[in-house]
């Protein structure tokens, strides 16, 4: 391969992995950026979805179906989870809230573990997602590029949403100021349930891409893809949404240009060099790219 | 622990410390019943909660004191654990074990103690170049940063084989933890975090916790003293991890991850953030309860009704204790307080007078 198709095809890595982190990034950040909270049990909407859909599968319904069901699970978790486990605490502490997510996760995936065994399963996909489309000297994998383009779909769609929508438009207004948006008659209550909607909806598409691309599903499958998409939403800056697809992407980018740079001995440390350069970017930029710098008022 | 007037320092040192050695005095009969009579399995959960106490007064010292809610402690740990494990090793266990280890550490055995230290002072040194600047990010960014720092040493000890046999078990280390070194280590960090905490030093920590900018125009240096706080917090953390290791005797990088930091901090969260008796209670209550559940777990049989054994249940129930803790009484047991005996007995006392009048 000459050097420039050696670039497109990583960029195509990158940005392909960077769309599935952006979706995943998107739900943390809406919900960040009108309750404060981190929801690590973010991930196990992915995990939740993806058992759903290979459920659904078993039972013999075509992928679309199966699929659809997923998504819907994801959604109705998440809107469960912030129900039951997060609107007791509004207006709580962050790390309190943080620590509240740290239950959930534990409760749902030791609750996969008892239903379906600790093991992993394998998850069925249809061909057009295992196909590898050759375009001159590149192969490039049919789920890649459905990946960004269900991405770029989605993102569109949700920037539509928070723009022209009332709903998005109050959405906004909670994330700058929550009070102030109860104030003008805001159903803040509503507001954050959309917000975990569209966020877990998201996520359950994200599980079925990601199990399609690793091919199984596994209780605790949430884990790494919500540390990226902290990684990812903490570069963009906390609770912006722009940053965290751009935080996303830039991830993307930097994990493809680690595989590709470290010596070969060294490919294997490259999650701890991911981290170790989100730890040097929160040094010179506490808040992220895009993250407002926060100054206390006395 | 409540200031006293000066004058009424020097007369009452005796009465002072009475409070402490009456309590040292009371322990160590307890430990030395558990030690002579108990059976194998009490002990155990003896032991275990000693490196709790550790573990849990040592992350209060940072997580309740200066508010930097570190998620990472854990890795402090694995990094005492490792190290220390290392040193004491036998050297024909590392021959076969670890065949390529560098020839210095293939060599080296130490005892107990030096190694402890060893690996106390690694996690302090590591906490030192980490903190310089996690210190200064604020709130859930240091929860995140603290987060990425446990998935580093987790990375670092799945991949580097020939030091940490990788992901695979690390056994065959020496069973030196006792009953008393772990304890006199756990008396230790409690008097230490306690007495930390009532000096200057932790009153400079709580005011740069509570507000930042007053603390800041007063001339406090709240990351110095979030550095200090944090670095002492994680040499003890590393001594609770040795510990831990020569108690367990074979563990693989797993066990330093997740789970193990859920543990610990609910067992903090519970007792309460900022008071060292309210970790010691919430040590005590978190161990024993989860011992019970995990015995619970493995089925019984209740009457003619068989319960069968579910496994993960424990956990699940432990989450749910959790989540209503924070929701119903989210300042834990303590609620930041210090159990003072004193204090409670004057208070019965007052009581008891108060129904002698009527």
């Amino acid at each position: 391969m000459s050097p420039l198709e050696l670039l497109l095809q990583q960029l195509i890595n990158a940005v392909s992995i960077g769309s599935l982190y952006a979706l995943m990034a998107i739900g943390l950040a809406m919900v960040f950026g009108i309750l404060r909270l981190i929801n690590f049990a973010h991930g196990d909407l992915i995990m939740v979805g993806s058992y759903v859909a290979l459920l659904a599968q078993l039972l013999g319904l075509p992928f679309v179906a199966a699929a659809a069901a997923g998504v819907a699970a994801s959604t109705v978790a998440g809107l469960a989870m912030e129900r039951v486990a997060y609107r007791p605490l509004r207006g709580a502490h962050e790390i309190a809230m943080l620590l509240t997510s740290f239950s959930v996760t534990i409760f749902l995936e030791n609750l996969a573990i008892i239903l379906f065994r600790p093991t992993s399963r394998p998850f069925p996909a249809p061909a057009v997602l295992r196909s590898v489309i050759e375009m001159g000297r590149l192969r490039v994998a049919g789920l890649d590029l459905i990946a960004i383009a269900v991405a770029a779909v989605l993102l569109l769609a949700l920037t539509l949403f928070v723009r022209r929508t009332n709903i998005g438009i109050a959405m906004r207004a909670a994330s700058q100021d929550l009070l102030a948006a109860r104030l003008v008659g805001i159903n803040v209550n509503r507001v954050i349930a959309t917000a975990f909607a569209i966020g877990s909806l998201m996520a359950g598409v994200v599980g079925l891409l990601w199990s399609a691309r690793v091919g199984k599903v596994d209780p605790l499958m949430g884990f790494n893809p919500v540390l990226k998409a902290f990684v990812a939403s903490v570069i963009g800056g906390l609770g912006s949404l722009p940053g965290a697809v751009i935080g996303a992407y830039v991830l993307g980018g930097l994990e493809i240009l680690l595989q590709g740079l470290l010596p070969a001995g060294l490919t294997a440390y490259r999650d701890a060099f991911v981290f170790a350069v989100l730890i040097a970017l929160l040094l010179f930029r506490p808040n992220g790219i895009l993250g407002a710098s926060e100054r206390e008022k006395i | 622990m409540a200031m006293k007037p000066a004058e009424e320092g020097q007369p009452r040192l005796l009465a002072r410390l009475a409070g402490p050695v009456v309590l040292l005095a009371l322990l160590a009969v307890l430990l030395a019943g558990a030690a002579l009579f108990a059976g194998d399995y009490i002990q155990r959960i003896v032991i275990v909660i000693g490196i709790n106490v550790i573990l849990v007064v040592s992350l209060n010292l940072s997580n309740g004191f200066t508010g930097v809610f570190s998620l990472g402690h854990v890795g402090f740990m694995a990094i005492g654990a490792y190290t220390a494990a290392l040193l004491t090793l036998p050297v024909s266990l590392k021959a076969v074990n670890l065949p390529n280890l560098p020839g210095w550490l293939g060599r080296l055995v130490l005892s107990f103690l030096p190694a402890t230290l060893i690996g106390g002072l690694l996690a302090m040194a590591v906490a030192f170049l980490v903190g310089l600047s996690l210190m200064r990010l604020k709130g859930a960014y240091i929860s995140v940063a603290t987060l990425g720092f446990l998935v580093i040493v987790q990375v670092i000890l799945i991949n580097w084989d020939q030091v940490t046999r990788g992901a695979r078990t690390f056994a065959g280390v020496p069973p030196h933890s006792t009953i008393w070194n772990v304890w006199i280590w756990a008396a230790l960090s409690v008097y230490l975090v306690w007495r930390l905490g009532s000096s200057a030093f932790g009153r400079a920590m709580r005011a740069g916790r509570d507000n930042e900018i007053a603390a800041l125009s007063l001339g406090i240096s709240v990351i110095r003293s979030r550095l200090l706080a944090f670095c002492l917090s994680a040499f003890l953390t590393g001594v609770a991890g040795s510990l831990w290791a020569h108690f367990i005797t074979s563990f693989s990088p797993k066990s330093f991850y997740f789970v193990q930091t859920f543990n610990v901090i609910t067992m903090l969260v519970i007792g309460g953030l900022g008071s060292v008796s309210g970790s010691v209670i919430g040590v005590f209550l978190i161990t024993v309860f989860s011992e019970l559940l995990r015995n619970a777990e493995r089925g019984f049989d209740l009457g003619a009704l068989h319960v069968p054994p579910i496994y993960g249940a424990s956990q699940i129930l432990m989450a749910i204790m959790f989540v209503l803790v924070i929701v119903f009484r989210p300042a834990g047991i303590m609620g930041g307080r210090e159990l003072d005996l004193r204090a409670l007995l004057r208070r019965l006392a007052r009581q008891g007078r108060k129904k002698e009048a009527e």
